[in-house]
């Protein structure tokens, strides 16, 4: 009988094989790093629907895919359509590009960038890393329980990283690009980025995952963002990958004293794709904003699970995430608010809404309330609703064309999200790709 | 230009429209008057072409059958009904919607889209002449509105898509009188040979001002009586009641057949 090889086993020939070729480069501590996570994922194995985090979220199509990763593939020569990419990478004069995983030095640029701030590869800053900064990787992202985040560190190649010095302020956003693409063997990447925010430093960063041609990808990527004290941080999280490719992510967020973090958070591409943002409101006074859109057609699966570690007193945090259904696509949010017995006078509100646009999509939505404190503000909220056919009777009686009366009311609802991107230029793109998917869809 | 003939409209199993007859012609001003839960909103509603109630019967306009068109084909061959109760819609600005159902409607009578510079002429232009105040231009569609803003903002609406057949429903219950002396003086600028307007009222009150060629009372979702501007003046006198006896009477000389509104 021949040997059957289990999925993990394929990730962990990967493991072996990317341990050779980078024992001579790595720190020691970096390769017991990756060690302590490969061993994790060995024992913690893909998640099933039978573990309660991942109910609603089968990943057997990752599982079974021979996902090969970058550097087993021997055509590589990927010719970027820069016509494609342009509007992307117009977004900002700040931009770093990774594609599938690595670092493309020839397509970012770091004009504008203040003297004193540090951005770049994380690759680079091995093994001289700057003192201090590297000590933070993998301190807040669980890669002890969590499979993917355990894959993730174990594998990472590349990705980014932000170091702003205390009190620099960033005038101009910083661009993440992720561009996925693969030809004929699905493709595996695990980026990795680091942003350290110290005290009184403001910043903008963009994260955007983007699929370029028609193969098959997985983007398993997690970034930890460590807000110092008294820390403006807005950050902005684009998932436009093809539509058979998946996507995992883990979006880590440490806060400090007084820390302001927002998020926005917009999946419009991908099979299958499952986002994490967890926040730990680490010290008084600290805010988190989450905000999130998920636009899923055909047989797209968006899920979305946040959570908000209220770990002490006199902190806020708000989520607002709304969902769009169509076809026969499935969307799952999961919102889970920790209040610690110490966090008294916690100020928290979840709201998720859903817009069903057909009668196969499906949605399962589910606050999960963890309060340990008494003295305390928490409201969730969820609806799960459809078009209503009194606004789009009101807008057809008027000369608008059905289906346009139907894409304005579907936009509308986005628009509650939307309205919350601050960027113009963000929003901008954010609302052409939303329109562009909108006008794609099968009526 | 209307011709409405053995109008029947049911839902949920209720007959609620039980065969109106109704025309009306270009040029004229025809109000229809009647208690509450006569069938006016539905028979409104039903020529705008909301699609919930099963409906029988002919209704001509222009000659076109009405009731094979979908409700935008109808705004765009110039029907504009304003509700008696405006929808509405969080997300959706005013200038926005309107923009897109103007050009919608200038498109299929093969005109140019208007631009932003000529858009935002004519809509300082109507609603100066309602009394609007410039902040409705960027609210969402009827968010918010007081009961006379959402009025107002229907014939604001009517006044920038010129429709043929304006048939408007209640726009003056809950209006002070005036509001609705300005609600009226916009119905009245749209008046003209090549127009009708259909009001819908309760009330005697609106038909000083916007001076009707023809009144109807609908009872029981049929048109029982129909004349000349004094049957508004006699209805204020006797109530529908006193109405609907002398139509009980007419009825039985007629020997129960469909009445017929001659006009
Ligand atoms: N969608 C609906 N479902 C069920 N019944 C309805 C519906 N729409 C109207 N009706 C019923 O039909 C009847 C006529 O309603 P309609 O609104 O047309 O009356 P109306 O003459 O406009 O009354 P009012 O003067 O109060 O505006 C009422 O009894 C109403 O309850
Ligand atoms: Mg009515």
């Amino acid at each position: 009988m021949p040997d059957v090889i289990t999925p993990q086993e394929v990730y962990l020939a990967s493991f072996q094989a990317l341990k050779k070729r980078l024992a001579a480069k790595e720190p020691g501590w970096l390769q017991r790093l990756r060690q302590e996570a490969i061993q994790a994922f060995t024992e913690l194995g893909f998640p099933t629907t039978r573990h309660e985090e991942w109910k609603y979220t089968s990943v057997t199509p990752i599982a079974q895919t021979p996902f090969q990763t970058p550097w087993e593939q021997k055509d590589l020569s990927w010719k970027p359509e820069t016509a494609a990419l342009e509007p992307w990478r117009s977004l900002s004069d700040v931009c770093l590009v990774f594609v599938n995983g690595s670092f493309c030095e020839s397509l970012s640029s770091f004009q504008g960038l203040p003297s004193g701030v540090k951005a770049g590869n994380l690759a680079s800053l091995l093994p001289g890393s700057p003192d201090g900064f590297m000590e933070h990787l993998a301190r807040y992202a669980d890669h002890r329980n969590h499979p993917f985040i355990a894959l993730n560190t174990a594998l990472w190649q590349d990705g980014a990283y932000l170091w702003l010095p205390k009190g620099t302020v960033l005038e101009r956003p910083v661009h993440l690009l992720f561009i996925s693409t693969a030809k004929d063997a699905p493709l595996v990447s695990h980026p990795r980025s680091l942003v350290l925010a110290e005290r009184e430093s403001q910043a903008t960063i963009i994260e955007s995952y983007l699929g370029v041609g028609e193969g098959v990808c997985f983007s398993n990527a997690v970034t930890e963002i460590v807000a110092g004290e008294n820390t403006v941080l807005d950050h902005y999280q684009l998932q436009l990958e093809n539509e058979r490719s998946a996507h995992i992510a883990t979006l880590q967020v440490y806060q400090d004293r007084n820390a302001h973090f927002t998020s926005g958070s917009v999946s419009l591409g991908g099979a299958l794709v499952r986002n994490e943002v967890n926040a730990v409101l680490d010290a008084e006074g600290s805010e988190c904003v989450l905000n999130g859109l998920y636009l899923a057609q055909g047989r797209q699966h968006m899920d979305n699970r946040t959570s908000m570690d209220h770990a002490r007193p006199h902190c806020s945090s708000r989520q607002h995430y709304n969902g769009i259904l169509d076809g026969h696509a499935a969307g799952v949010f999961n919102g889970r608010i920790i209040v610690r017995p110490d966090a008294q006078k916690t100020d928290a509100i979840q709201k998720n809404r859903n817009l069903l646009l057909s009668e196969e999509a499906t949605v399962n939505t589910k606050p999960q309330l963890e309060i340990f404190a008494n003295d305390v503000r928490c409201t969730h909220g969820a609806t799960v609703g459809q078009i209503d056919p009194e606004a789009l009777f009101y807008l057809r009686s008027r000369g608008i064309a059905q289906q346009d009366a139907r894409n304005l009311l579907i936009y509308a609802f986005a628009g509650d999200i939307l309205d919350r991107i601050r960027p113009a230029e963000v929003r901008t793109r954010v609302e052409n790709a939303l329109n562009a998917r909108l006008a794609s869809a099968p009526t | 230009m209307l011709s409405v003939k053995n109008l029947h409209a049911s839902i949920g199993g209720r007959e609620i429209l039980q065969g109106v007859e109704l025309e009306v012609h270009a040029g004229e001003v025809h109000a229809i008057m009647g208690p509450n839960g006569s069938g006016k909103s539905t028979l409104a509603q039903v020529l705008a072409g909301r699609d919930i109630y099963a409906v029988t019967g002919e209704v001509l306009y222009d000659g076109k059958d009405l009731l094979a068109m979908k409700p935008e084909e109808r705004a765009r061959e110039g029907i504009f009904l304003a509700f008696q109760y405006p929808v509405e819609i969080l997300g959706v600005s005013n200038m926005y919607f309107l923009r897109s159902a103007l050009n919608a409607i200038r498109k299929h009578r093969g005109l140019e889209e208007l631009d932003a510079v000529d858009f935002l002429g004519l809509v300082d232009s109507k609603m100066k002449l309602l009394g609007m105040d410039q902040n409705f231009r960027e609210r969402p569609v009827n968010a918010g509105f007081s009961g006379g803003e959402k009025k107002r903002n229907e014939i604001f609406q009517m006044l920038m898509l010129e429709p043929r057949l304006a048939i408007l429903d209640e726009t003056d219950s809950g209006l002070d009188i005036d509001a609705m002396k300005v609600v009226a003086d916009g119905v009245n600028s749209l008046r003209s040979p090549g127009r009708a307007i259909v009001v819908v009222t309760h009330y005697q009150r609106l038909l000083n001002y916007i001076v009707p060629d023809f009144v109807h009372v609908q009872v029981n979702g049929r048109i029982v009586k129909s004349g000349g501007k004094e049957l508004a003046l006699e209805l204020e006198e006797k109530g529908y009641v006193g109405v609907e006896e002398g139509f009980a009477e007419e009825a039985q000389s007629t020997k129960g057949s469909a009445v017929e509104c001659r006009m």
